[in-house]
């Protein structure tokens, strides 16, 4: 090996280890920071519902849980809306306006997360408030989720507001994946009598499976992570409702209003804790999803 | 040539691609039981010719087509056609061997069939072997049928494509250069098959390969800048062609 490749491989790899590195170094630093809570209040600590700070008595249930149902409810909205759009686009509807209505989805995902905010704060609230809470009562009624006053910054106005920010994201990347299927698939598709849908079940929608996958995780890792908008929009008060009506609070809505104002330090290792939470939830969330792509294109 | 059975009968078939041009008033028959290759350079309409056999050249954004196609008689231009059914009498395998990544060799083979609406086990289970046979494929891969498709050889891939469309039982087959992407080895198998299947169905292939077109086709038709210049027994076209353009090029002066 001559000097060069030496010097290359050197770099290369330290280029290469700084990256796990730096996700190593994150998870000491915040467990080292976290410390005094994670001993004071142990495992208990992820099931209670105590938050207050004057008593300096804490839990982190009602945060876990608005960031896992906040961001459910966002899947549950967009995973349908952003892969019809996909397969709108891609398969259906081949021409410029395909390429502009992309385009104008796409163009959501520049939208900064504090402009959504101010959207949900002064349209979408309101509105869900006086139409979509009372439509969904009346309809679902019978269900504890859907049952109590309504409220316009709500776990479910957080949820809808989530779906709008991830949108782009699975749209964009499901058009991306199902476009790389090559053409000569459908075409095999349809030379062998398949209808336009067949030749999608048949020709698309295996070899873009996986890919589909992806991008609905992507989604909902940025849907986990979203501070801005739903701190703006969830209501944040943290108590665990099994109403979607009521106002709620997420991990990372609290991490961001509570930071600056951590009166003792238990109270900030508390906020400190709950992010390593966080990080954990979306390692998690990650490593299922490359489990499931890897098991999908494993299986066949 | 007049008293053979006529399969398909293309009338004065004009096609475009976004206003261009691609086939000019196209007359060609196509008989039943025997091979007919379509020959040409690059970009002289073969493929588009018969692509419009099965109506797939109108599914490409800005592709038009003008008159007429008879099937058994029938125009299959004529409105409200079934496409479906058009597309499972007349059966096609690509340049590149197209199975689908997801499916094994079991699931390819049977896709067409399972495309028509539920059917027992057992009835896919026969037509995918039959299919298989027919594309002298089984002996290779009757052990392995739950593998991948896209594991098997390009030759392998190929065949198995064809047992695909075998197994919907079509009437016509549409070969649209099939072996350009094959070694020599694959070739020859595919051109044996040629042979065999002609026995029961109408085979048209498209070939740059003038070779092939003289060893499997029975009647040959030249193709140029979107015309069909020339169309007669294979043997007449190769040794004693009628137009100039056709022996230029059939002797390898252009082209």
């Amino acid at each position: 090996m001559g000097q060069g490749d030496i010097w290359f491989k050197g770099f290369i790899f330290a280029f290469a280890a700084s990256i796990p590195l730096l996700l190593v170094s994150l998870v000491v630093v915040l467990f080292f920071w976290a410390w005094p809570a994670i001993i004071h209040f142990g495992w208990s600590f992820i099931f209670s519902s105590a938050w207050d700070p004057l008593a300096d008595n804490y839990g982190a249930l009602p945060f876990i849980y608005g960031t896992l149902v906040s961001s459910l409810i966002a899947l549950l909205i967009a995973v349908p809306l952003g892969l019809g759009c996909a397969i709108f686009i891609s398969e259906i509807y081949k021409s410029k306006t395909g390429e502009y209505i992309a385009l104008m989805v796409e163009l959501l995902a520049a939208i900064p997360s504090v402009v959504y905010g101010l959207w949900g704060i002064f349209v979408l609230a309101p509105f869900s408030a006086a139409y979509i809470q009372p439509v969904l009562g009346g309809m679902f009624g019978f269900l504890p989720l859907f049952q109590g006053p309504t409220s316009g910054p709500s776990l479910l106005t957080g949820g809808i507001i989530l779906a709008i920010m991830i949108l782009p994201t699975i749209t964009a990347l499901s058009r991306e994946v199902l476009q790389a299927v090559p053409y000569s698939l459908r075409e095999s598709a349809m030379a062998l009598g398949a209808t336009r849908w067949e030749t999608f079940k048949v020709a698309v929608f295996g070899p873009a499976r996986s890919g589909i996958i992806g991008a609905i995780i992507l989604g909902l890792g940025r849907a986990l992570g979203e501070t801005m908008a739903v701190t703006m929009v969830i209501g944040n008060r943290p108590r665990v409702s099994a109403s979607l009506f009521a106002p709620a609070y997420s991990l990372a809505a609290v991490i961001a209003n509570e930071f600056a104002e951590a009166v003792t330090e238990l109270n900030l290792a508390v906020l400190i804790e709950l992010a390593l939470i966080l990080l954990v939830i979306t390692i998690a969330v990650n490593g299922l999803a490359r489990y499931l792509v890897w098991q999908t294109t494993l299986k066949k | 040539m007049d008293k053979l059975p006529i399969k398909m009968k293309a009338v004065d078939l004009n096609a475009w691609f976004s206003g261009k041009q691609a086939l000019s008033k196209i007359n060609m028959d196509v008989y039943s039981n025997k091979v007919t290759a379509v020959i040409g350079p690059s970009g002289c309409g073969k493929s588009t010719f018969v692509r419009n056999l099965n109506r797939l050249h109108e599914t490409i954004p800005g592709a038009t087509v003008e008159g007429a196609v008879f099937l058994d008689e029938e125009n299959i231009f004529k409105p409200r056609y079934d496409l479906v059914d058009l597309r499972r009498r007349v059966g096609m395998v690509f340049q590149k061997p197209t199975p689908f990544p997801t499916m094994s060799i079991y699931e390819n083979a049977a896709a067409g069939i399972k495309l028509a609406g539920r059917v027992p086990r057992p009835v896919v289970d026969q037509a995918v072997e039959t299919a298989l046979k027919q594309a002298a494929l089984w002996n290779e891969v009757k052990d392995c049928l739950d593998k991948p498709g896209i594991g098997l050889s390009g030759g392998q891939q190929q065949r198995l494509c064809i047992a695909r469309t075998l197994a919907v039982r079509p009437e016509v087959i549409l070969l649209d250069e099939p072996c350009s992407a094959l070694d020599p080895i694959s070739t020859g198998k595919i051109e044996e098959l040629i042979h065999e299947l002609k026995k029961e169905y109408a085979i048209v292939i498209v070939t740059h390969n003038m070779q092939q077109a003289a060893r499997v086709a029975d009647f040959t038709g030249f193709f140029l800048l979107g015309e069909l210049v020339e169309f007669d027994v294979t043997g007449k076209i190769f040794t004693a062609p009628r137009d100039k353009r056709t022996e230029d090029y059939v002797t390898g002066r252009f082209g």
